[in-house]
Protein backbone atom coordinates (compact mmCIF):
# COMPACT_ATOMS: atom_id res chain seq x y z
CA UNK A 1 0.00 0.00 0.00
CA UNK A 2 1.30 3.33 -0.99
CA UNK A 3 2.15 5.66 1.82
CA UNK A 4 0.72 9.16 1.81
CA UNK A 5 2.10 11.48 4.46
CA UNK A 6 -0.83 13.47 5.85
CA UNK A 7 1.47 16.36 6.70
CA UNK A 8 2.87 16.75 3.17
CA UNK A 9 2.10 20.19 1.71
CA UNK A 10 0.01 19.94 -1.52
CA UNK A 11 2.23 20.13 -4.61
CA UNK A 12 5.38 19.95 -2.51
CA UNK A 13 8.17 17.67 -3.73
CA UNK A 14 7.23 14.93 -1.25
CA UNK A 15 3.52 15.22 -2.09
CA UNK A 16 4.19 14.89 -5.84
CA UNK A 17 6.68 12.08 -5.28
CA UNK A 18 4.13 10.03 -3.35
CA UNK A 19 1.59 10.45 -6.15
CA UNK A 20 3.67 10.56 -9.35
CA UNK A 21 7.07 9.12 -8.40
CA UNK A 22 8.70 12.16 -9.99
CA UNK A 23 12.15 11.29 -8.66
CA UNK A 24 12.04 7.84 -10.25
CA UNK A 25 10.70 9.23 -13.53
CA UNK A 26 13.40 11.88 -13.65
CA UNK A 27 16.10 9.32 -12.92
CA UNK A 28 14.93 6.75 -15.46
CA UNK A 29 14.13 9.20 -18.25
CA UNK A 30 16.80 11.81 -17.85
CA UNK A 31 19.50 12.01 -15.16
CA UNK A 32 20.34 8.28 -15.26
CA UNK A 33 19.56 7.62 -18.89
CA UNK A 34 23.12 7.02 -20.05
CA UNK A 35 24.47 8.14 -23.42
CA UNK A 36 27.88 6.97 -24.71
CA UNK A 37 30.53 9.65 -25.01
CA UNK A 38 31.89 8.27 -28.25
CA UNK A 39 29.33 9.81 -30.60
CA UNK A 40 29.27 12.81 -32.93
CA UNK A 41 26.86 15.54 -34.01
CA UNK A 42 24.91 13.05 -36.15
CA UNK A 43 23.49 11.66 -32.91
CA UNK A 44 21.68 14.97 -32.38
CA UNK A 45 19.41 14.43 -35.42
CA UNK A 46 16.69 12.80 -33.31
CA UNK A 47 16.35 15.94 -31.22
CA UNK A 48 16.56 18.08 -34.37
CA UNK A 49 13.63 16.09 -35.77
CA UNK A 50 11.61 16.45 -32.56
CA UNK A 51 12.20 20.21 -32.63
CA UNK A 52 11.24 20.46 -36.31
CA UNK A 53 8.05 18.51 -35.62
CA UNK A 54 7.35 21.03 -32.83
CA UNK A 55 7.79 23.90 -35.30
CA UNK A 56 5.47 22.19 -37.79
CA UNK A 57 2.87 21.66 -35.09
CA UNK A 58 2.92 25.27 -33.87
CA UNK A 59 2.94 26.81 -37.36
CA UNK A 60 0.20 24.37 -38.38
CA UNK A 61 -2.03 25.46 -35.51
CA UNK A 62 -1.82 29.08 -36.67
CA UNK A 63 -2.42 28.20 -40.34
CA UNK A 64 -5.47 26.19 -39.29
CA UNK A 65 -7.16 29.31 -37.98
CA UNK A 66 -7.58 30.84 -41.47
CA UNK A 67 -7.35 27.87 -43.85
CA UNK A 68 -10.63 26.87 -45.57
CA UNK A 69 -10.94 23.20 -46.61
CA UNK A 70 -13.21 23.99 -49.55
CA UNK A 71 -12.35 23.57 -53.24
CA UNK A 72 -13.68 27.07 -54.01
CA UNK A 73 -11.96 28.83 -51.11
CA UNK A 74 -8.85 26.84 -50.23
CA UNK A 75 -6.51 28.40 -52.78
CA UNK A 76 -7.39 31.98 -51.84
CA UNK A 77 -7.45 31.27 -48.12
CA UNK A 78 -3.79 30.25 -48.39
CA UNK A 79 -2.46 32.54 -51.11
CA UNK A 80 -4.52 35.61 -50.35
CA UNK A 81 -5.83 35.55 -46.78
CA UNK A 82 -2.92 33.90 -44.99
CA UNK A 83 -0.19 35.37 -47.17
CA UNK A 84 -1.37 38.96 -47.44
CA UNK A 85 -4.00 39.69 -44.81
CA UNK A 86 -3.19 37.72 -41.68
CA UNK A 87 -0.52 39.40 -39.57
CA UNK A 88 2.62 37.27 -39.90
CA UNK A 89 0.57 34.64 -41.76
CA UNK A 90 3.45 34.38 -44.24
CA UNK A 91 5.77 33.43 -41.37
CA UNK A 92 3.66 30.40 -40.37
CA UNK A 93 3.31 29.32 -43.97
CA UNK A 94 6.99 29.59 -44.70
CA UNK A 95 7.92 27.77 -41.48
CA UNK A 96 5.41 25.06 -42.37
CA UNK A 97 6.57 24.71 -45.98
CA UNK A 98 10.31 24.85 -45.20
CA UNK A 99 9.81 22.59 -42.16
CA UNK A 100 8.02 19.95 -44.23
CA UNK A 101 10.92 19.85 -46.67
CA UNK A 102 13.76 20.07 -44.17
CA UNK A 103 12.22 17.45 -41.88
CA UNK A 104 12.74 14.91 -44.68
CA UNK A 105 16.34 16.00 -45.22
CA UNK A 106 17.01 15.38 -41.52
CA UNK A 107 15.06 12.09 -41.58
CA UNK A 108 17.28 10.87 -44.42
CA UNK A 109 20.44 11.95 -42.56
CA UNK A 110 19.10 10.22 -39.43
CA UNK A 111 18.37 7.02 -41.42
CA UNK A 112 21.69 6.91 -43.21
CA UNK A 113 23.51 7.58 -39.92
CA UNK A 114 21.73 4.53 -38.51
CA UNK A 115 22.65 2.46 -41.57
CA UNK A 116 26.29 3.56 -41.50
CA UNK A 117 26.85 2.76 -37.82
CA UNK A 118 24.73 -0.41 -37.75
CA UNK A 119 22.23 1.08 -35.31
CA UNK A 120 19.45 -1.21 -36.55
CA UNK A 121 21.22 -4.42 -35.60
CA UNK A 122 20.82 -6.94 -32.78
CA UNK A 123 18.86 -5.41 -29.90
CA UNK A 124 17.99 -2.27 -31.87
CA UNK A 125 15.65 -3.76 -34.51
CA UNK A 126 12.56 -2.17 -32.97
CA UNK A 127 14.18 1.26 -33.03
CA UNK A 128 14.65 0.86 -36.78
CA UNK A 129 11.13 -0.50 -37.35
CA UNK A 130 9.38 2.19 -35.32
CA UNK A 131 11.52 4.77 -37.12
CA UNK A 132 10.43 3.38 -40.49
CA UNK A 133 6.79 3.57 -39.38
CA UNK A 134 7.45 7.22 -38.56
CA UNK A 135 8.96 7.74 -42.01
CA UNK A 136 5.89 6.24 -43.71
CA UNK A 137 3.49 8.27 -41.57
CA UNK A 138 5.47 11.46 -42.19
CA UNK A 139 5.25 10.70 -45.92
CA UNK A 140 1.47 10.39 -45.69
CA UNK A 141 1.37 13.59 -43.62
CA UNK A 142 3.46 15.44 -46.22
CA UNK A 143 1.30 14.18 -49.08
CA UNK A 144 -2.01 15.04 -47.41
CA UNK A 145 -0.69 18.49 -46.51
CA UNK A 146 0.41 19.06 -50.10
CA UNK A 147 -3.24 18.68 -51.21
CA UNK A 148 -4.49 21.51 -49.04
CA UNK A 149 -3.53 24.68 -51.00
CA UNK A 150 -5.52 23.15 -53.91
CA UNK A 151 -3.14 24.37 -56.59
CA UNK A 152 -2.30 22.59 -59.83
CA UNK A 153 0.40 20.40 -58.26
CA UNK A 154 -1.89 19.58 -55.31
CA UNK A 155 -4.65 18.44 -57.63
CA UNK A 156 -2.52 16.44 -60.05
CA UNK A 157 -0.36 14.86 -57.38
CA UNK A 158 -3.63 13.81 -55.72
CA UNK A 159 -4.85 12.37 -59.00
CA UNK A 160 -1.66 10.42 -59.72
CA UNK A 161 -1.04 9.11 -56.21
CA UNK A 162 -4.64 7.97 -55.65
CA UNK A 163 -4.52 6.25 -59.05
CA UNK A 164 -1.66 4.09 -57.74
CA UNK A 165 -4.32 2.30 -55.68
CA UNK A 166 -6.02 0.99 -58.82
CA UNK A 167 -3.19 -1.56 -58.81
CA UNK A 168 -2.42 -1.35 -62.54
CA UNK A 169 -4.08 -4.26 -64.34
CA UNK A 170 -6.21 -5.04 -61.30
CA UNK A 171 -8.33 -2.00 -62.30
CA UNK A 172 -9.53 -1.42 -58.77
CA UNK A 173 -11.22 1.79 -59.93
CA UNK A 174 -13.91 1.38 -57.28
CA UNK A 175 -11.19 1.49 -54.60
CA UNK A 176 -9.75 4.68 -56.09
CA UNK A 177 -13.20 6.28 -56.20
CA UNK A 178 -13.78 5.17 -52.61
CA UNK A 179 -10.53 6.79 -51.47
CA UNK A 180 -11.46 10.01 -53.29
CA UNK A 181 -15.16 9.95 -52.50
CA UNK A 182 -15.67 11.04 -56.12
CA UNK A 183 -14.67 10.10 -59.66
CA UNK A 184 -11.94 12.73 -59.51
CA UNK A 185 -10.40 14.63 -56.59
CA UNK A 186 -13.06 17.08 -55.40
CA UNK A 187 -14.67 18.44 -52.25
CA UNK A 188 -14.97 15.06 -50.51
CA UNK A 189 -11.32 14.36 -51.29
CA UNK A 190 -10.08 17.72 -50.00
CA UNK A 191 -12.10 17.39 -46.79
CA UNK A 192 -10.90 13.91 -45.92
CA UNK A 193 -7.26 14.70 -46.62
CA UNK A 194 -7.65 17.82 -44.49
CA UNK A 195 -8.93 15.62 -41.64
CA UNK A 196 -6.03 13.19 -42.09
CA UNK A 197 -3.50 16.01 -42.18
CA UNK A 198 -4.62 17.94 -39.12
CA UNK A 199 -5.93 15.19 -36.87
CA UNK A 200 -5.52 11.48 -37.53
CA UNK A 201 -1.97 11.41 -38.90
CA UNK A 202 -0.52 13.85 -36.31
CA UNK A 203 -2.05 11.67 -33.56
CA UNK A 204 -0.41 8.60 -35.07
CA UNK A 205 2.90 10.46 -35.40
CA UNK A 206 2.87 11.54 -31.75
CA UNK A 207 2.11 7.97 -30.67
CA UNK A 208 4.91 6.62 -32.85
CA UNK A 209 7.39 9.17 -31.48
CA UNK A 210 6.64 7.91 -27.97
CA UNK A 211 7.10 4.32 -29.19
CA UNK A 212 10.36 5.27 -30.96
CA UNK A 213 11.76 6.77 -27.74
CA UNK A 214 10.54 3.72 -25.82
CA UNK A 215 12.34 1.28 -28.12
CA UNK A 216 15.55 3.23 -27.55
CA UNK A 217 15.53 3.19 -23.75
CA UNK A 218 16.66 -0.40 -23.10
CA UNK A 219 19.20 -0.99 -25.92
CA UNK A 220 20.52 2.60 -25.49
CA UNK A 221 21.95 4.59 -28.37
CA UNK A 222 24.73 3.09 -30.44
CA UNK A 223 28.19 4.68 -30.63
CA UNK A 224 30.80 5.45 -33.29
CA UNK A 225 32.58 2.10 -32.92
CA UNK A 226 29.48 -0.06 -32.35
CA UNK A 227 31.05 -0.98 -29.00
CA UNK A 228 28.79 -2.94 -26.65
CA UNK A 229 28.99 -0.97 -23.41
CA UNK A 230 28.30 -2.29 -19.93
CA UNK A 231 26.06 0.62 -19.04
CA UNK A 232 25.76 -0.34 -15.37
CA UNK A 233 29.51 -0.44 -14.90
CA UNK A 234 30.11 2.80 -16.81
CA UNK A 235 27.25 4.50 -14.96
CA UNK A 236 28.72 3.43 -11.62
CA UNK A 237 32.07 4.96 -12.60
CA UNK A 238 30.34 8.21 -13.53
CA UNK A 239 28.40 8.32 -10.29
CA UNK A 240 31.58 7.68 -8.29
CA UNK A 241 32.89 10.91 -9.77
CA UNK A 242 35.22 9.20 -12.28
CA UNK A 243 33.68 11.22 -15.08
CA UNK A 244 36.82 11.11 -17.20
CA UNK A 245 37.20 7.31 -17.00
CA UNK A 246 33.51 6.54 -17.60
CA UNK A 247 32.44 5.99 -21.20
CA UNK A 248 29.00 7.45 -20.62
CA UNK A 249 27.30 10.71 -19.69
CA UNK A 250 23.76 11.30 -18.43
CA UNK A 251 21.17 12.38 -21.00
CA UNK A 252 20.19 15.34 -18.87
CA UNK A 253 21.79 17.80 -18.43
CA UNK A 254 25.10 16.75 -20.04
CA UNK A 255 24.10 15.23 -23.38
CA UNK A 256 21.11 17.53 -23.77
CA UNK A 257 23.39 20.56 -23.58
CA UNK A 258 25.24 19.21 -26.65
CA UNK A 259 21.92 18.58 -28.39
CA UNK A 260 20.87 22.14 -27.65
CA UNK A 261 24.11 23.41 -29.17
CA UNK A 262 23.46 21.47 -32.40
CA UNK A 263 19.87 22.72 -32.34
CA UNK A 264 21.18 26.27 -32.10
CA UNK A 265 23.27 25.83 -35.26
CA UNK A 266 20.38 24.05 -36.99
CA UNK A 267 17.92 26.83 -36.26
CA UNK A 268 20.26 29.39 -37.84
CA UNK A 269 20.17 27.30 -41.03
CA UNK A 270 16.42 26.66 -40.71
CA UNK A 271 15.40 30.29 -40.24
CA UNK A 272 17.81 31.42 -42.93
CA UNK A 273 15.75 29.25 -45.27
CA UNK A 274 12.45 30.48 -43.81
CA UNK A 275 13.34 34.14 -44.27
CA UNK A 276 15.54 34.16 -47.37
CA UNK A 277 15.11 30.92 -49.32
CA UNK A 278 11.59 29.66 -48.65
CA UNK A 279 10.92 29.49 -52.41
CA UNK A 280 12.70 26.12 -52.72
CA UNK A 281 9.80 24.61 -50.76
CA UNK A 282 7.12 26.40 -52.82
CA UNK A 283 6.66 24.95 -56.28
CA UNK A 284 5.71 27.76 -58.70
CA UNK A 285 3.21 25.47 -60.48
CA UNK A 286 1.22 25.23 -57.26
CA UNK A 287 0.55 28.97 -57.42
CA UNK A 288 -1.96 28.21 -60.22
CA UNK A 289 -5.36 27.17 -58.86
CA UNK A 290 -6.34 23.51 -59.43
CA UNK A 291 -7.71 22.91 -62.93
CA UNK A 292 -9.17 19.42 -63.55
CA UNK A 293 -9.01 19.96 -67.33
CA UNK A 294 -5.33 20.84 -67.62
CA UNK A 295 -2.37 18.75 -66.48
CA UNK A 296 0.79 20.78 -65.90
CA UNK A 297 3.34 19.88 -68.61
CA UNK A 298 5.66 18.23 -66.13
CA UNK A 299 4.52 16.62 -62.89
CA UNK A 300 7.01 15.67 -60.21
CA UNK A 301 6.69 15.21 -56.46
CA UNK A 302 8.60 17.16 -53.83
CA UNK A 303 12.30 16.29 -53.80
CA UNK A 304 12.05 13.82 -50.92
CA UNK A 305 9.77 11.47 -52.90
CA UNK A 306 11.72 11.68 -56.15
CA UNK A 307 13.85 8.57 -55.63
CA UNK A 308 10.85 6.28 -55.19
CA UNK A 309 8.97 8.07 -57.98
CA UNK A 310 11.89 7.36 -60.30
CA UNK A 311 11.65 3.66 -59.39
CA UNK A 312 8.01 3.73 -60.58
CA UNK A 313 8.58 5.67 -63.76
CA UNK A 314 10.90 3.75 -66.12
CA UNK A 315 8.93 0.46 -65.99
CA UNK A 316 5.61 -0.48 -67.64
CA UNK A 317 2.61 -0.03 -65.30
CA UNK A 318 2.47 -3.36 -63.47
CA UNK A 319 6.19 -4.03 -62.93
CA UNK A 320 6.51 -0.32 -62.09
CA UNK A 321 3.87 -0.57 -59.36
CA UNK A 322 5.43 -3.74 -57.96
CA UNK A 323 8.89 -2.10 -57.96
CA UNK A 324 7.46 1.01 -56.31
CA UNK A 325 5.66 -1.10 -53.68
CA UNK A 326 8.83 -3.03 -52.86
CA UNK A 327 10.90 0.16 -52.68
CA UNK A 328 8.45 1.55 -50.12
CA UNK A 329 8.86 -1.37 -47.72
CA UNK A 330 12.35 -2.73 -48.42
CA UNK A 331 13.97 -0.50 -45.79
CA UNK A 332 11.79 -2.15 -43.14
CA UNK A 333 13.63 -5.40 -43.85
CA UNK A 334 17.12 -3.97 -43.35
CA UNK A 335 17.70 -5.53 -39.88
CA UNK A 336 16.80 -8.95 -41.28
CA UNK A 337 18.57 -8.73 -44.64
CA UNK A 338 21.85 -7.71 -43.01
CA UNK A 339 23.12 -11.14 -41.97
CA UNK A 340 26.40 -9.98 -40.44
CA UNK A 341 26.82 -10.38 -36.67
CA UNK A 342 28.97 -7.23 -36.52
CA UNK A 343 27.65 -4.05 -34.99
CA UNK A 344 30.25 -1.72 -36.43
CA UNK A 345 30.57 1.37 -38.60
CA UNK A 346 30.49 0.67 -42.35
CA UNK A 347 34.19 1.49 -42.85
CA UNK A 348 35.13 -1.52 -40.71
CA UNK A 349 32.78 -3.91 -42.47
CA UNK A 350 34.49 -4.74 -45.78
CA UNK A 351 32.06 -4.93 -48.69
CA UNK A 352 29.28 -3.35 -46.67
CA UNK A 353 31.19 -0.06 -46.86
CA UNK A 354 30.84 -0.06 -50.66
CA UNK A 355 27.23 -1.20 -50.37
CA UNK A 356 26.44 1.78 -48.13
CA UNK A 357 27.99 4.38 -50.41
CA UNK A 358 26.52 2.71 -53.53
CA UNK A 359 23.03 2.87 -52.01
CA UNK A 360 23.44 6.51 -51.02
CA UNK A 361 24.77 7.54 -54.44
CA UNK A 362 22.12 5.48 -56.27
CA UNK A 363 19.36 7.20 -54.31
CA UNK A 364 20.84 10.61 -55.10
CA UNK A 365 21.00 9.69 -58.81
CA UNK A 366 17.38 8.47 -58.67
CA UNK A 367 16.41 11.76 -57.02
CA UNK A 368 17.98 13.84 -59.81
CA UNK A 369 16.53 11.65 -62.58
CA UNK A 370 13.07 11.88 -60.97
CA UNK A 371 13.17 15.64 -61.44
CA UNK A 372 14.28 15.56 -65.08
CA UNK A 373 11.79 14.93 -67.91
CA UNK A 374 11.49 11.20 -68.79
CA UNK A 375 13.18 11.52 -72.16
CA UNK A 376 16.22 10.13 -73.96
CA UNK A 377 19.34 9.60 -71.89
CA UNK A 378 17.59 10.55 -68.63
CA UNK A 379 15.13 7.67 -69.09
CA UNK A 380 18.05 5.26 -69.58
CA UNK A 381 20.01 6.48 -66.57
CA UNK A 382 16.82 6.36 -64.47
CA UNK A 383 16.12 2.78 -65.54
CA UNK A 384 19.68 1.66 -64.76
CA UNK A 385 19.62 3.37 -61.36
CA UNK A 386 16.24 1.79 -60.54
CA UNK A 387 17.47 -1.70 -61.46
CA UNK A 388 20.71 -1.08 -59.52
CA UNK A 389 18.62 -0.23 -56.44
CA UNK A 390 17.14 -3.73 -56.48
CA UNK A 391 20.47 -5.36 -57.28
CA UNK A 392 21.87 -3.73 -54.14
CA UNK A 393 19.10 -5.09 -51.94
CA UNK A 394 19.44 -8.57 -53.42
CA UNK A 395 23.20 -8.39 -52.83
CA UNK A 396 22.88 -7.28 -49.20
CA UNK A 397 22.26 -10.70 -47.54
CA UNK A 398 24.98 -12.26 -49.68
CA UNK A 399 27.75 -9.77 -48.95
CA UNK A 400 26.88 -9.49 -45.25
CA UNK A 401 26.83 -13.27 -44.83
CA UNK A 402 30.40 -13.41 -46.13
CA UNK A 403 31.53 -10.73 -43.70
CA UNK A 404 34.17 -11.86 -41.21
CA UNK A 405 33.30 -11.56 -37.54
CA UNK A 406 35.23 -8.68 -36.04
CA UNK B 1 -14.25 -27.68 -10.03
CA UNK B 2 -11.40 -25.33 -10.84
CA UNK B 3 -11.43 -26.55 -14.46
CA UNK B 4 -15.13 -26.06 -14.61
CA UNK B 5 -14.74 -22.49 -13.44
CA UNK B 6 -12.04 -21.84 -16.01
CA UNK B 7 -14.32 -23.22 -18.70
CA UNK B 8 -17.04 -20.84 -17.65
CA UNK B 9 -14.63 -17.88 -17.73
CA UNK B 10 -13.33 -18.93 -21.14
CA UNK B 11 -16.88 -19.03 -22.41
CA UNK B 12 -17.63 -15.58 -21.02
CA UNK B 13 -14.38 -14.33 -22.51
CA UNK B 14 -15.36 -15.67 -25.92
CA UNK B 15 -18.85 -14.20 -25.69
CA UNK B 16 -17.39 -10.82 -24.77
CA UNK B 17 -14.78 -11.11 -27.53
CA UNK B 18 -17.36 -12.12 -30.13
CA UNK B 19 -19.72 -9.36 -29.10
CA UNK B 20 -16.92 -6.79 -29.28
CA UNK B 21 -15.79 -8.09 -32.68
CA UNK B 22 -19.38 -7.77 -33.95
CA UNK B 23 -19.55 -4.17 -32.78
CA UNK B 24 -16.12 -3.52 -34.28
CA UNK B 25 -17.20 -4.89 -37.66
CA UNK B 26 -20.33 -2.77 -37.55
CA UNK B 27 -18.27 0.32 -36.82
CA UNK B 28 -15.86 -0.52 -39.65
CA UNK B 29 -18.77 -0.92 -42.06
CA UNK B 30 -20.15 2.48 -41.02
CA UNK B 31 -16.72 4.02 -41.53
CA UNK B 32 -16.37 2.42 -44.96
CA UNK B 33 -19.79 3.72 -45.99
CA UNK B 34 -18.95 7.22 -44.76
CA UNK B 35 -15.99 7.29 -47.15
CA UNK B 36 -18.16 6.17 -50.13
CA UNK B 37 -18.91 8.73 -52.85
CA UNK B 38 -22.17 10.55 -52.04
CA UNK B 39 -25.34 9.69 -54.00
CA UNK B 40 -25.31 13.18 -55.48
CA UNK B 41 -21.82 12.55 -56.79
CA UNK B 42 -22.78 9.11 -58.14
CA UNK B 43 -25.80 10.55 -59.93
CA UNK B 44 -23.69 13.26 -61.56
CA UNK B 45 -25.08 13.72 -64.96
CA UNK B 46 -24.62 13.07 -68.60
CA UNK B 47 -22.86 15.12 -71.24
CA UNK B 48 -24.46 15.56 -74.65
CA UNK B 49 -22.26 16.32 -77.67
CA UNK B 50 -23.65 17.75 -80.92
CA UNK B 51 -21.56 16.43 -83.80
CA UNK B 52 -21.95 19.55 -85.92
CA UNK B 53 -20.00 21.51 -83.29
CA UNK B 54 -16.75 19.75 -84.15
CA UNK B 55 -14.35 20.53 -86.97
CA UNK B 56 -12.07 17.93 -88.51
CA UNK B 57 -8.63 17.51 -86.96
CA UNK B 58 -9.39 19.91 -84.13
CA UNK B 59 -9.22 18.50 -80.62
CA UNK B 60 -11.96 19.69 -78.25
CA UNK B 61 -11.88 18.85 -74.55
CA UNK B 62 -15.28 18.31 -72.98
CA UNK B 63 -16.07 17.46 -69.34
CA UNK B 64 -17.87 14.35 -68.15
CA UNK B 65 -18.10 13.36 -64.47
CA UNK B 66 -15.38 15.88 -63.70
CA UNK B 67 -13.04 14.17 -66.13
CA UNK B 68 -11.78 15.66 -69.40
CA UNK B 69 -13.09 13.92 -72.53
CA UNK B 70 -11.20 14.28 -75.81
CA UNK B 71 -13.39 14.76 -78.88
CA UNK B 72 -11.52 14.61 -82.20
CA UNK B 73 -13.34 14.50 -85.51
CA UNK B 74 -11.14 12.59 -87.91
CA UNK B 75 -10.56 13.85 -91.45
CA UNK B 76 -11.18 11.53 -94.46
CA UNK B 77 -7.43 11.64 -95.12
CA UNK B 78 -6.71 10.20 -91.68
CA UNK B 79 -9.30 7.48 -92.22
CA UNK B 80 -7.68 6.50 -95.54
CA UNK B 81 -4.27 6.44 -93.90
CA UNK B 82 -5.55 4.27 -91.05
CA UNK B 83 -7.21 1.83 -93.47
CA UNK B 84 -3.82 1.25 -95.05
CA UNK B 85 -1.55 1.32 -92.00
CA UNK B 86 -3.55 0.42 -88.91
CA UNK B 87 -6.94 -1.03 -89.85
CA UNK B 88 -7.49 -2.40 -86.33
CA UNK B 89 -7.48 1.18 -85.00
CA UNK B 90 -10.64 1.93 -87.00
CA UNK B 91 -12.62 -0.11 -84.45
CA UNK B 92 -11.84 2.58 -81.85
CA UNK B 93 -13.69 5.24 -83.83
CA UNK B 94 -17.31 6.20 -83.22
CA UNK B 95 -19.26 6.57 -86.45
CA UNK B 96 -22.15 9.02 -86.60
CA UNK B 97 -23.52 9.23 -90.14
CA UNK B 98 -20.36 9.51 -92.22
CA UNK B 99 -18.38 11.37 -89.56
CA UNK B 100 -15.75 9.47 -87.58
CA UNK B 101 -14.93 10.49 -84.03
CA UNK B 102 -12.28 9.63 -81.52
CA UNK B 103 -13.95 10.15 -78.15
CA UNK B 104 -12.11 9.08 -75.04
CA UNK B 105 -11.49 9.97 -71.42
CA UNK B 106 -8.48 12.26 -71.60
CA UNK B 107 -6.69 10.69 -68.66
CA UNK B 108 -3.59 8.64 -69.23
CA UNK B 109 -4.31 4.97 -68.47
CA UNK B 110 -1.03 4.85 -66.58
CA UNK B 111 -1.68 7.22 -63.69
CA UNK B 112 -4.26 9.70 -64.87
CA UNK B 113 -2.41 12.75 -66.20
CA UNK B 114 -3.90 14.52 -69.22
CA UNK B 115 -1.95 13.70 -72.39
CA UNK B 116 -1.35 16.63 -74.75
CA UNK B 117 -2.39 16.50 -78.43
CA UNK B 118 0.48 17.21 -80.82
CA UNK B 119 -1.02 18.25 -84.19
CA UNK B 120 2.37 18.20 -85.95
CA UNK B 121 3.01 14.50 -85.14
CA UNK B 122 -0.70 13.56 -84.97
CA UNK B 123 -0.38 11.87 -81.59
CA UNK B 124 -0.87 12.37 -77.85
CA UNK B 125 2.07 12.66 -75.43
CA UNK B 126 1.69 12.23 -71.67
CA UNK B 127 4.34 14.41 -70.07
CA UNK B 128 4.18 12.69 -66.68
CA UNK B 129 5.89 9.45 -67.62
CA UNK B 130 6.43 9.78 -71.36
CA UNK B 131 3.56 7.60 -72.68
CA UNK B 132 2.52 8.16 -76.33
CA UNK B 133 -0.83 7.47 -78.02
CA UNK B 134 -1.61 7.57 -81.76
CA UNK B 135 -4.32 9.62 -83.45
CA UNK B 136 -7.08 7.21 -82.29
CA UNK B 137 -5.64 7.31 -78.75
CA UNK B 138 -4.31 3.75 -78.97
CA UNK B 139 -1.10 3.41 -76.98
CA UNK B 140 2.16 3.27 -78.93
CA UNK B 141 4.76 3.77 -76.18
CA UNK B 142 4.77 2.44 -72.58
CA UNK B 143 4.26 2.89 -69.64
CA UNK B 144 0.48 3.18 -70.33
CA UNK B 145 -0.96 -0.36 -70.43
CA UNK B 146 -3.70 0.38 -73.01
CA UNK B 147 -5.22 3.08 -75.17
CA UNK B 148 -7.32 5.84 -73.63
CA UNK B 149 -10.65 4.53 -72.34
CA UNK B 150 -13.82 5.28 -74.30
CA UNK B 151 -16.63 6.53 -72.04
CA UNK B 152 -20.09 4.91 -72.21
CA UNK B 153 -22.00 6.57 -75.07
CA UNK B 154 -25.25 6.34 -76.97
CA UNK B 155 -25.77 7.74 -80.46
CA UNK B 156 -28.98 9.70 -80.78
CA UNK B 157 -29.35 11.07 -84.32
CA UNK B 158 -26.70 13.78 -84.59
CA UNK B 159 -26.04 13.71 -80.89
CA UNK B 160 -23.79 11.58 -78.70
CA UNK B 161 -24.83 11.16 -75.06
CA UNK B 162 -21.95 10.33 -72.72
CA UNK B 163 -22.85 8.27 -69.65
CA UNK B 164 -25.56 6.19 -71.36
CA UNK B 165 -24.74 2.80 -72.86
CA UNK B 166 -25.85 2.34 -76.48
CA UNK B 167 -25.47 -0.81 -78.63
CA UNK B 168 -22.30 0.54 -80.32
CA UNK B 169 -20.65 0.98 -76.92
CA UNK B 170 -21.74 -2.46 -75.72
CA UNK B 171 -20.18 -3.95 -78.87
CA UNK B 172 -16.89 -2.14 -78.17
CA UNK B 173 -16.89 -3.53 -74.63
CA UNK B 174 -17.65 -7.04 -75.89
CA UNK B 175 -14.84 -6.79 -78.47
CA UNK B 176 -12.39 -5.63 -75.82
CA UNK B 177 -11.78 -2.29 -77.56
CA UNK B 178 -12.17 -0.42 -74.26
CA UNK B 179 -12.62 -0.98 -70.53
CA UNK B 180 -15.65 0.08 -68.50
CA UNK B 181 -15.04 3.49 -66.88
Amino acid sequence: MAHFDENARPFSHQWLNERLAIDTLKRVLSTEYWIPKNINFLWAMGMVLAATFGLLLVSGIFLLMYYQPNTELAFDSVNYTIMTEVGYGWLWRHIHGVGASVVFLVIYIHMFTGIYYGSYKRGRELIWLSGMLLFVTFSAEAFSGYMLPWGQMSYWAGMVITNLFSGGSLHADALVEWIRGDYVPGQAFLNRFFMLHVLLLPLVIIGLIVLHFGTLRIPHVNNQEGEELDFEKEAALYKEGKIRESKVIPFNPVFLSKDVFVLGIYFIFFFYLVFYHFEFAMDPVNFDPADPLKTPPHIYPEWYFLWSYEILRPFPTDPGLVAFGIAQVIFFLLPFLDKSPNVAPAHKRGLFKYWFWALLIDMIVLTFMGKLPPEGIWSVIGLIAAIFFFVLWIALPIITKKEKKL
Amino acid sequence: MANNKKGRRDFMGMVLGGYTALGGLGALYAMKRTWDPLPSVKAAGFTTLNIDDYKENELVVEKWRGKPVFVLRQSPATIEKLKKEKPEDLKRLIKVGDAHFTICVGLCTHLGCIPAFRPETQDFLCACHGGVYDITAEVTKAPPPRGLDIPPFRIDGKKIVLGEKGPEYEKMLADGITMPV
